[in-house]
């Protein structure tokens, strides 16, 4: 194993108190001394139940969010230090896919301004021509199962599965290294889960992706990912080998999530 | 491993079509939205042509014939003649002009205007919110008639000093709408999305929030229509607007007023043409908002 790409160093997120009218509500911490490692090539799963700071870790490391203390290093950069220059630059090489197809795409956008909008925003990065672009997204969409001939429709024209193969050619549209993927297959029918499952296998072993999956469905991530890290109301439960923790895990949480999961024999298949 | 996704290969511009004819079949099942269509049809119509199809063409550009004043409505004049001998429903046609294209100056300078306060104040948020919306509100105490009347009074009376002393009392609304529909739009994941891709935030507010606000922008513009027309006669009305001989509907109204009720037909015309503008213009945004804003519907 390569060296980690991306380090989560004891990060905490507190979001303040509110006062509303009827006093003030609690503080909420969402992350509590998180720490994590993902390194390169890998898919590193997430895994934890709703309202478990899954969400906020993302947008933390997409820097959508400050954390409250605590270090994010991509490749050993401190995102908090970076100019806003460093930072858009950086943005190129990490991307994400949202959970729900249906709001994460520009309703009037055609697929065409969705797929290029990343390569238009690093044009000093890629410097791609206009005719290039357009190459280039016909490319991307082949890429993920879609044809040129959807270039210039409209979202709404398109089926949850493939708006979230257009989601997915948006994120490697600026040539990224690190994938978040953001429960990208929880508002999908099952048997296009396994579809989209299994192109993101492929576009892995074919681009040499590393993968942030963040799961509640343990199946999926079991089927997925090399190493597992559990989040149980912000705090770090357990963290290794998905097989390590599948088949011994150590935590009563753990131990607990795996009872719960249905009867589902899914392997990884060799091929 | 991955199958292709099997989808009918249609012509892309056919499916745009096919959208505008559902928006527009469904905007055809309302009957009063197809007589507020049809009305504004006819109003847009005499904004263009009515002075060239005027039948009394002399009369509009100020032309006078005593001998023939206080006409009841006949063949030759079917709305009558005023207290100078001119045709009516020459000055009406003509008037058409002034009246709809003050209205429309007026709704267009005080869309770009909100939606620009708005947007900004509903975009960037924090103190630049604060200030923006309180310089908003601060507008919307000063009652719109005496702000003209003021502007009026600055700048001399005449059709563009009229425009601009009422587009200023009439942003205020549309900074509200817009305010309102881009707080709602910055949460969108899709903004998030771009955020996330490093778009920055003119690309942000113009390329994605701003496209998926203009529906209820175009409604409230059509809806206002109305009421600017009727405002810009307000003016004209009590004689700070346009001056006569330019014919205007709220100026024939206020030199009609002397000679009420025994030649009613010099107010009949001007008020019906009005009512017809005013009364299209609000049928047609209704219909609209059906279509482009069904969130909005009662």
């Amino acid at each position: 194993m390569s060296e980690p790409i991306l380090q989560i160093e004891n990060v905490s997120k507190t979001y303040g108190a509110r006062r509303t009218l009827f006093g003030r509500t609690a503080e909420v911490q969402a992350l509590k001394d998180v720490t994590i490692a993902v390194h390169k090539g890998e898919s590193f799963g997430l895994v934890g139940e709703s309202g478990s700071g899954k969400t906020t870790l993302t947008r933390s490391i997409l820097h959508l969010e400050t954390p409250s203390a605590g270090r994010i290093l991509f490749e050993g950069q401190d995102l908090a230090r970076l100019s806003p220059a460093d930072l858009r630059r950086l943005r190129a090489r990490v991307q994400i896919v949202f959970q729900d197809p249906y709001a994460s795409l520009n309703p009037r956008m055609s697929v065409r301004d969705i797929v290029t909008e990343p390569m238009l925003v690093h044009h000093d990065i890629l410097g791609l021509s206009r005719t290039q672009r357009t190459d280039r997204a016909a490319e991307l969409l082949s890429l993920v199962g879609l044809g040129p001939q959807h270039l210039s429709r409209y979202p709404h024209e398109f089926s949850g599965g493939q708006r979230q193969r257009i989601c997915i050619a948006r994120a490697l549209a600026s040539g990224p290294e690190l994938l978040l993927l953001d429960e990208p297959t929880s508002a999908l029918d099952v048997s296009v889960q396994a579809q989209v499952l299994n192109l993101l296998c492929e576009l892995q072993d074919r681009l040499g992706l590393t993968y942030v999956f963040i799961s509640h469905d343990l199946a999926v991530v079991r089927y997925l990912c090399n190493r597992v890290a559990l989040i149980y109301r912000g705090e770090l439960v357990e963290e290794g080998a998905t097989d390590a923790i599948f088949d011994a895990p150590k935590s009563a949480y753990a131990r607990m999530l795996i009872g719960a999961m249905p009867e589902a024999r899914v392997r990884r298949e060799v091929s | 491993m991955t199958e292709t996704v099997q989808t009918p290969q249609t012509e892309p511009a056919r499916q745009g079509n096919d959208r505008m004819r559902r928006a527009f079949f469904r905007f055809r099942q309302s009957t009063l939205s197809m007589v507020g269509a049809g009305m504004v049809a006819v109003v847009l119509f005499f904004t263009v042509f009515g002075t060239m199809l005027a039948p009394y063409p002399d009369h509009v550009a100020g032309g006078v014939e005593t001998a023939a004043r206080f006409q009841p409505p006949s063949a030759g004049h079917p709305f009558g003649t005023n207290e100078l001998g001119q045709d009516v429903l020459s000055l009406v046609m003509a008037g058409t002009t002034v009246s709809v294209l003050a209205g429309f100056g007026v709704v267009l300078i005080g869309s770009v205007i909100g939606t620009l306060v708005g947007s900004v104040a509903g975009f960037v948020g924090g103190w630049a919110d604060e200030v923006l919306m309180r310089l908003t509100d601060l507008t919307l105490t000063i009652p719109s008639l005496i702000l003209a009347m003021a502007i009026a009074a600055a700048l001399g009376p005449g059709f563009a000093n009229m425009v601009i002393a009422i587009s200023l009392s009439w942003w205020p609304g549309y900074a509200r709408l817009v305010r309102g529909e881009v707080l709602a739009a910055r949460e969108e994941v899709y903004v998030t999305a771009a955020r996330a891709i490093g778009a920055n935030p003119a690309r942000i507010l113009f390329r994605h929030i701003l496209p998926n606000v203009v529906s209820p922008i175009i409604v409230k513009m059509s809806l206002d229509m109305g009421f600017a027309i009727l405002t810009v006669a307000g003016l004209g009305f009590i004689g700070i607007g346009v001056r006569p001989p330019t014919p205007e509907w709220g100026t024939l109204l206020s030199l009609s007023r002397s000679y009420m009720p025994d030649y009613w037909w010099t107010a009949m015309a001007p008020g019906m043409a009005m009512f017809l503008a005013v009364f299209g213009f609000n049928l047609l945004g209704d219909g609209l908002r059906d279509i482009l804003d069904p969130k909005a519907r009662r």
